[in-house]
């Protein structure tokens, strides 16, 4: 294992994004950061900027008003990037998905590595599905590659 | 010190210290704010014209989903509208489990918030204490609903689960341990100097500002001015428990703190109240499945203060027009007065003092066509 992979996996850095989600995925998100759930055993660190983050996780459906701003956070991030979509909305829309400002799920606009649906999904949920990320990391380590936006609806 | 030229900063919609996309254009001279834009919508769903292609009892689960951290808060009033289209009188158990449930509700939305507000503050390790207790919270309402978020124990003409007595015995001794822990919190809050200069004096709102702003909630209380929907226009049983509307004069950050957490001591009082109260009988009588013309309005108060709905029906299982106006669309008003004036370095704790709620608010987008 090469040394930088190594520091990949041993500490991800995640960026938390809502792109017009109801809250519920939001806070339980920052309860798997809080001392019951603790992902920071995991060396995973909640970072302000895209252009520090390896892992982006993203939670609520894709509103019309916020998808520019999410490829655009996107496109700052460095490669390689990872995508998490934590949450049905995320995942496929969810309740609004055939709301008239609502695109659908986070893979309508950029591509994502690791679903965890759920409504909102419990902080347990969310650790395991980051930890399959992790998992994918030290296996093939495939992520996305920037096509960010290839399949906007107009 | 006055530079003379303003220059522009930024803020959001991706911010480390906004959880929820929404963007504000300050202007500033030196360190000084002196003018705030608010540019809202981000969080624009189109909920409302999903209420009208939905059936009654669908259009419940929507409401959860308004928001995360006042779910119960918003189906409550859903409910309460809709049963008063129909209307329906729900039975007295039911009333008091809605009304325990939004108790608990507003107290692991205040234990967030001062989460947040001494995180904000630089003030880390309080902020893991209060969620440590909130995750507490979070396990007597899944415990009593079945789920920690979005609970959908509500339901039209009652509710969907009972609260058995072993529930209601560990829920009153968690409240013992938790007010304590609270009056624990409060001390450290004011007496510890980092947290009092970071918001004492910060963010001051007048009592009349706050009035001609339209500011509800905790935000309303902290300028001293005694609103409080549960107690001026008491619906569910608050009528039938006794509780202080708590208020403070401080009028800045410092006071909607101990505002809040004056109501968790209050809340929990009142759950202690509703438990040894709890009348006996049924939990829900069945709702009709169409409703026929009518109007109604609810009105709750919710962990961030007044929360109307307004429905109105067509003879048809779904209604013709929903509307939701959420509590921190009230507050936005304010707190843009409330910014001009503060230094760069507030910004986040002024902004996290109304605890907003963007998915709550953003009920319309605007569309500029030229641009
Ligand atoms: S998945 Fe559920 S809890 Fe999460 S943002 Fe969507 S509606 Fe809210």
């Amino acid at each position: 294992m090469s040394v930088r992979k190594w520091a990949r996996i041993r500490s991800p850095w995640l960026i938390h994004f809502n792109t017009g989600g109801c809250n519920g995925c939001d806070i339980e998100f920052v309860a798997a950061i809080t001392p019951r759930f603790d992902v920071e055993r995991f060396g995973i660190k909640l970072q302000g900027s895209p252009r520090h983050a390896d892992v982006l996780g993203v939670t609520g459906p894709i509103t019309m008003q916020i998808t520019k701003r999410l490829v655009r956070i996107y496109r700052q991030m460095p490669e390689p990037k990872f995508v998490v979509a934590i949450g049905t909305c995320a995942t496929s829309g969810g309740p609004f998905k055939d709301c008239y400002s609502v695109h659908g799920g986070v893979d309508t606009v950029i591509p994502v590595d690791v679903y965890i649906p759920g409504c909102p999904p419990k902080p347990e949920a969310i650790i395991y599905g980051i930890a399959k990320l992790l998992n994918k990391l030290s296996g093939s380590g495939s992520g996305g590659e920037d096509n960010g936006g290839h399949t906007q609806k107009t | 010190m006055s530079y003379g030229s303003t220059i522009k900063v930024p803020f959001g919609p991706q911010h480390p210290a906004l959880k929820e996309p929404e963007y504000f254009l300050f202007e500033v001279d030196g360190d000084i704010v002196v003018k705030v834009t608010p540019r809202i919508g981000y969080v624009h769903r189109g909920v409302e014209k999903a209420f009208e292609q939905e059936t009654y009892l669908h259009n419940l689960y929507l409401a959860e989903r308004i928001c995360g951290i006042c779910s119960h808060a918003h189906t409550t009033c859903y409910t309460q509208t809709v049963e008063g289209l129909i209307p329906l009188e729900v039975p007295p158990r039911a009333v008091y489990i809605r009304l325990i449930m939004a108790e608990l509700e507003r107290l692991h939305s205040h234990s967030l918030w001062v989460g947040i507000a001494a995180h904000e503050a630089g003030f880390d390790t309080l902020f893991m204490y209060l969620w440590r207790d909130r995750e507490m919270i979070m396990d007597l309402m899944e415990e009593i609903s079945g789920n920690r978020v979005t609970h959908a124990i509500n339901t039209i003409g009652g509710v969907r689960r009972d609260i058995t007595s072993e529930q209601a015995n560990k829920i009153k001794k968690f409240m013992d341990k938790f007010e304590a822990n609270v009056k624990e919190y409060m001390k450290v809050l004011e007496t510890e100097q980092t947290f009092l200069k970071r918001t004492k004096g910060v963010g001051i709102l007048k009592p009349r500002d706050a009035i001609s702003l339209c500011a509800v909630g905790p935000t309303l209380r902290a300028s001293g001015i005694k609103s409080d929907v549960r107690a001026d226009d008491p619906y569910l049983a608050y009528g039938e428990i006794p509780f202080n509307v708590i208020t403070h004069d401080g009028c800045d950050v410092y006071a909607r703190t101990i505002v809040r957490c004056e109501e968790m001591i209050e809340s929990a009082n009142i759950i202690r109240y509703a438990l040894d109260h709890l009348p006996e009988g049924k939990i829900k009588v069945p709702p009709p499945r169409t409703i026929a013309p009518n109007e109604s309005v609810g009105r709750v108060e919710a962990p961030r203060g007044e929360l109307i709905h307004y429905a109105r029906s067509n003879g048809t299982a779904k209604p013709e027009r929903y509307k939701v106006r959420a509590p921190t669309l009230g507050n936005l008003a304010s707190v843009c007065q409330t910014l001009i004036g503060a230094h760069v370095a507030d910004i986040p704790m002024i902004l996290a003092g109304i605890d907003p709620c963007f998915s709550c608010m953003d009920r319309v987008v605007i569309i500029n066509k030229d641009a």
